[in-house]
């Protein structure tokens, strides 16, 4: 393993932690819908997806 | 039609099919076909952490605090971002170590201190009671509902019913039977469970799709989607509050990333989960599938968490069921049958499977690292001359799970029902969390002592034991409740959801800042403190540099002693049966190309090595050692031997490069060789060239010097004008052959460094005033304009009078000869330029083409055509005159374009020294 493909997880990693975080969560924990369903479950499940997405995208180009 | 005995039989029948899957696995493992040698399988197996936690209780915490339940799943997601250099590591070195649990691990990595491992194996199997009791609650509880329809009521809480009667005993017995059946048939030297593992695979499908089909059938049966669902949700203010669930920046931000960090932890340090992410995988590349697969999988899983949650409290409002159960419930009270059975069964699935593993991972830690290694110490039971042993292991597992199960039943009865099942699982979460230190820094630092670990351990396991555990039994009624509320002894400090007064915390969170404080304080305290022993230093370097001794059995370098193979033999086969003990040493043997019979093998720090992991695979590190050095007589390694070891590992590393930069050198010097080599064999070339040459040069003045006297001999009666003539000739040819003899002389002197060099302080002006003065006679003969622009004083520089008197003579002869006859003109400028003094001589001749302006330095060049014009010169006069400047550190070059003129220039540096001196 080379080391960018490591830094690679780790940034996501960090990434992650600030997504799901304070002070991000707090901008999304408003009152209010959107497409029907409350904007901070929205938030977190998209963000969440968008992170597995990331995560699939790196684990696939290890060699 | 959900009667008592239809779900019993139903939950049978899927047991059995789950044995039915694990026996084919195993069936097709045995023949070399593993079905779970897939990353999809292994993802699927890593799903064993979702429990019956997930499946019951994430919906009873989201009923009442929101996304709450979701930091259990993300913290996972971002530690699995790290697997690929954690977990890889963990892999690696648990393949190379023989490792085959959590406390195997750790015990291994303190210098196999079978103390550590046991210590592990009890804060681990006290840590997962109440774990293990969440499971043993959901299924009895799911029972006790489904079995009241068309009926929906709560379980009565707080009765004891007599112990035969109780749905959660009989539940513990089944799980413990079914266990014994499936983790202990055989004893596997790896600790390989692969139809286990296929097993749990299945169990995470089937739990998953249980799940979605209740979310679905919640979200578009029961409402009409989700914004039907979340709208109706949103006007009801108690359900409209929990979709804003943070309040403020401390509290509910702080309990969320302490979840996280919590459950970072726990997705590798479950017992269970090492089990399946570690020791039961078959290989390493699986990991690359599961980092995106097993998060997506806790993400489907977790979809419909908050609709049914929702749902359930839009259904039911305040009619007073406990939100644990709204998975189920909610198909009941829509008289949906086979939904509610379904769901049972996918509750089945989550908690069996985590019973499973749990279990069978909890017993492998009690059976190697607790039972084996005590016994082993007791010489009275003799169990070292025992011929076979395997029974006996299996034995010790199969009480250590029956035990296990009948804890957690107590734990449930004990503290379990007051709490919500999430609380409880938490509770465990927070004790495994006290392995990260010394499994993190014990694969990162190799500082890290036994002591260390020790300490840190049970600090940390104490303060989870007296802010976690005791709160739960006070609340349960086992401990007097005033213990919480004014402390032990009404000592306010030492309150236990107050620790040292900290207050405004939740229990989970206040108890993992103080238990880390603790833990990670007294590890690395206590590891900086004392030096590590030698023991612990040799598996320091082999867990941290894992990667670097990548040959494999880096543990032989270290051992020294002697041993026997008869005896070791016999060893192996005690514990591992006399045909694994065969096997294991045939394949040693052809791994080294030895003949079988197994007298040919020598008993040498491999073969004991060897020995050493194959039991270590079935007994752990620490026990493994202790058999070993009951065979083999150990010398033991001094701190200062095992430092010498790792030097001569470095070392051999280090000779390596050496030799790597000495045949770069050798290559290099092969090369200058050969350029030289090359120069030598022009050189050779030249000399010819310069011979034959020179005797060319030789025969012309000869020819014709021989021609005229031939003539003058043979013709007494020449006219007297002719003979003058004719001797004139031969005068002309004979001066022209001496002054080719001296020149020829003169540069073999100078090539071969044996010339005569006379230098001095000269002033350049004052010799070529002189030069040119001398020849004004053969100027004024020829015609030729002399223009000189010699300053009076210019500095001097350090050469041999005559050479530059030379080299003038050469330059203005030269001159001369190539001047236009009648109006030739010669330019000769002398001035100082920067740091040295500059001649320069240039005349109106027909100049020089380009392509022979450096050729004619060489040696017998000429300008002009040679062919054609009648030599003029020897051709060595500049080559000389160069060889000269040069040697006195000047430089000399011709400037010139054809029927222009040529200018000849050449430059000799000054000497400072000198002209301050002078």
């Amino acid at each position: 393993m080379d080391d960018s493909q490591a830094n690679r997880f780790a940034a996501l990693c960090m990434l992650g932690t600030l997504l799901f975080n304070y002070p991000v969560l707090a901008l999304f924990n408003v009152s209010g819908m959107l497409f029907g369903v409350p904007v901070l479950y929205v938030y977190i499940f998209a963000a969440w997806a968008a992170l597995i997405g990331l995560m699939a995208l790196a684990a696939e180009s290890l060699d | 039609m959900l009667h008592g005995p239809v779900i019993v039989l139903t939950s049978f029948a899927y047991l059995g099919l789950l044995f039915a899957i694990a026996y084919y696995a195993d069936k097709r493992a045995d023949a070399g076909r593993p079905v779970i040698a897939s990353p999809y399988v292994y993802s699927l197996s890593l799903a064993v952490y979702a429990t019956a936690w997930t499946f019951y209780g994430s919906v009873g915490r989201a009923a009442s605090d929101g996304v709450g339940f979701l930091p259990i799943y993300i913290g996972p997601t971002l530690m699995i971002a790290l697997w690929w250099i954690i977990i890889r590591k963990i892999l690696r070195i648990s393949k190379q170590n023989r490792i085959t649990s959590l406390a195997d691990f750790i015990a291994s990595r303190y210098g196999k201190s079978a103390l550590l491992g046991g210590i592990v194996t009890v804060i681990a199997v006290i840590g997962i009671l109440p774990y293990i009791s969440l499971q043993l609650k959901a299924i009895s509880s799911s029972y006790s509902i489904l079995v009241q329809y068309p009926e929906i009521r709560m379980p009565v809480a707080g009765g004891t019913p007599a112990i035969w009667t109780d749905t959660a005993f009989w539940v513990a017995m089944i799980l413990a039977a079914f266990t014994i059946a499936f983790g202990t048939r055989h004893l596997d030297a790896a600790e390989h469970h692969q139809g286990m593992v296929a097993a749990i695979a299945f169990e995470s499908l089937v739990k998953l799709l249980a799940f979605l089909a209740v979310g679905v059938f919640v979200t578009f049966g029961i409402f009409n989607g989700f914004g039907d669902l979340f709208g109706r949700a949103a006007a009801e203010p108690k359900l409209a509050a929990m979709m804003t669930p943070f309040e403020g920046v401390a509290g509910s931000y702080a309990t969320w990333v302490w979840l996280t960090i919590l459950s970072m932890m726990a997705i590798i340090f479950l017992p269970r989960q090492f089990q399946v992410a570690v020791i039961e995988n078959l290989d390493e590349r699986h990991l690359k599938k599961a980092i995106w697969l097993f998060p997506l999988y806790m993400l489907a899983i977790n979809v419909f968490v908050l609709p049914i949650a929702f749902g359930g409290l839009l259904r039911f409002g305040g009619a007073g069921l406990d939100a644990d159960t709204f998975v189920l419930t909610l198909p009941m009270a829509e008289k949906q049958e086979v939904l509610a059975l379904l769901v049972f069964i996918g509750g089945l699935s989550a908690a069996t499977g985590m019973v499973i593993v749990e279990t069978i991972a909890l017993s492998t830690m009690v059976c190697n690292d607790l039972v084996m290694p005590v016994l082993l110490r007791m010489r009275r039971l003799r169990l070292n001359e025992q011929p076979d042993l395997t029974g006996l292991l299996l034995g010790i597992r199969r009480g250590a799970i029956l035990i296990i199960l009948m804890l957690g039943y107590i734990y449930f009865k004990a503290a379990g029902e007051a709490y919500a099942l999430v609380s409880i699982g938490l509770i465990s979460f927070a004790a495994v969390a006290q392995f990260a230190p010394a499994v993190l820094g014990g694969i990162y630092w190799k500082g890290g002592t036994r002591l260390g670990a020790l300490c840190g351990l049970l600090g940390g396991f104490g303060v989870w034991f007296y802010t976690l555990l005791i709160p739960a039994l006070a609340r349960s009624g086992w401990l007097p409740g005033g213990l919480l509320e004014h402390g032990p002894f009404g000592i306010e400090l030492l309150k236990p959801l107050q620790l040292f007064g900290l207050a405004g915390l939740d229990q989970i969170t206040h108890a993992m800042l103080w238990s880390m404080i603790v833990n990670v304080g007294a590890y690395v305290g206590v590891s900086l403190a004392a030096a590590p022993g030698a023991d612990e230093h040799r598996q320091a370097s082999l867990f941290v540099d894992v990667f670097r001794n990548a040959g494999g059995s880096g543990g032989a370098r270290f051992w020294r002693g002697t041993a026997s193979v008869p005896e070791l033999f016999s060893l192996l086969a005690r514990f591992t049966g006399v045909a694994n003990a065969d096997v294991a040493f045939r394949e040693y043997a052809l791994a080294r190309g030895i003949d079988y019979p197994r007298q040919a093998l020598a008993a040498d720090a491999d073969l004991v090595h060897f020995v050493e992991m194959q039991l270590a695979g079935a007994l752990g590190a620490a026990s493994a050692r202790v058999m070993v050095a009951s065979v083999a007589k150990e010398e033991a390694l001094t701190l200062e031997e095992v430092r010498e070891v790792l030097d001569e590992a470095s070392q051999v590393v280090a000779y390596s490069h050496r030799l790597e930069q000495k045949s770069r050198e050798l290559e290099a010097a092969t090369a200058e060789l050969r350029e030289a080599n090359a120069r030598l064999t022009e050189l050779d070339r030249l000399k010819d060239d310069f011979v034959s040459t020179v005797t060319h040069e030789l025969r012309t003045p000869l020819t014709s010097i021989r021609a005229f006297t031939q003539i003058l001999h043979e013709n007494p009666d020449v006219e007297r004008e002719q003979r003058v003539k004719f001797l004139g000739i031969i005068m002309k040819e004979t001066e022209r052959l001496t002054r080719l003899i001296n020149q020829v002389l003169d540069l073999a002197r100078i090539e071969s460094g044996k010339a005569e060099w006379n230098a001095s302080l000269v002033d350049v002006g004052e010799v070529v005033a002189d030069t040119v003065t001398g020849m004004s006679q053969v100027f004024e003969e020829q015609g030729i304009q002399v223009v000189c622009q010699i300053p009076p004083h210019t500095a001097p520089v350090r050469a041999d009078v005559d050479r530059i008197i030379q080299v003038m003579l050469n330059l203005l002869s030269n001159a001369a000869k190539f001047c236009d006859a009648g109006r030739g003109r010669i330019e000769i400028t002398v001035r100082e330029q920067g740091d040295a003094v500059r001649v320069d001589v240039r005349d109106n001749g027909p100049g020089i083409d380009p392509a022979d302006r450096e050729r004619i330095f060489d040696k017998f060049r000429q300008g002009g055509d040679t062919l054609t014009a009648k030599p003029r010169g020897s051709g060595l006069g500049l080559h000389i005159s160069r060889q000269i400047v040069e040697h006195f550190g000047g430089r000399m070059w011709v400037e010139s374009r054809p029927r222009h003129g040529a200018c000849f220039s050449f430059t000799l540096p000054a000497d400072m020294a000198g002209a301050h001196a002078a």
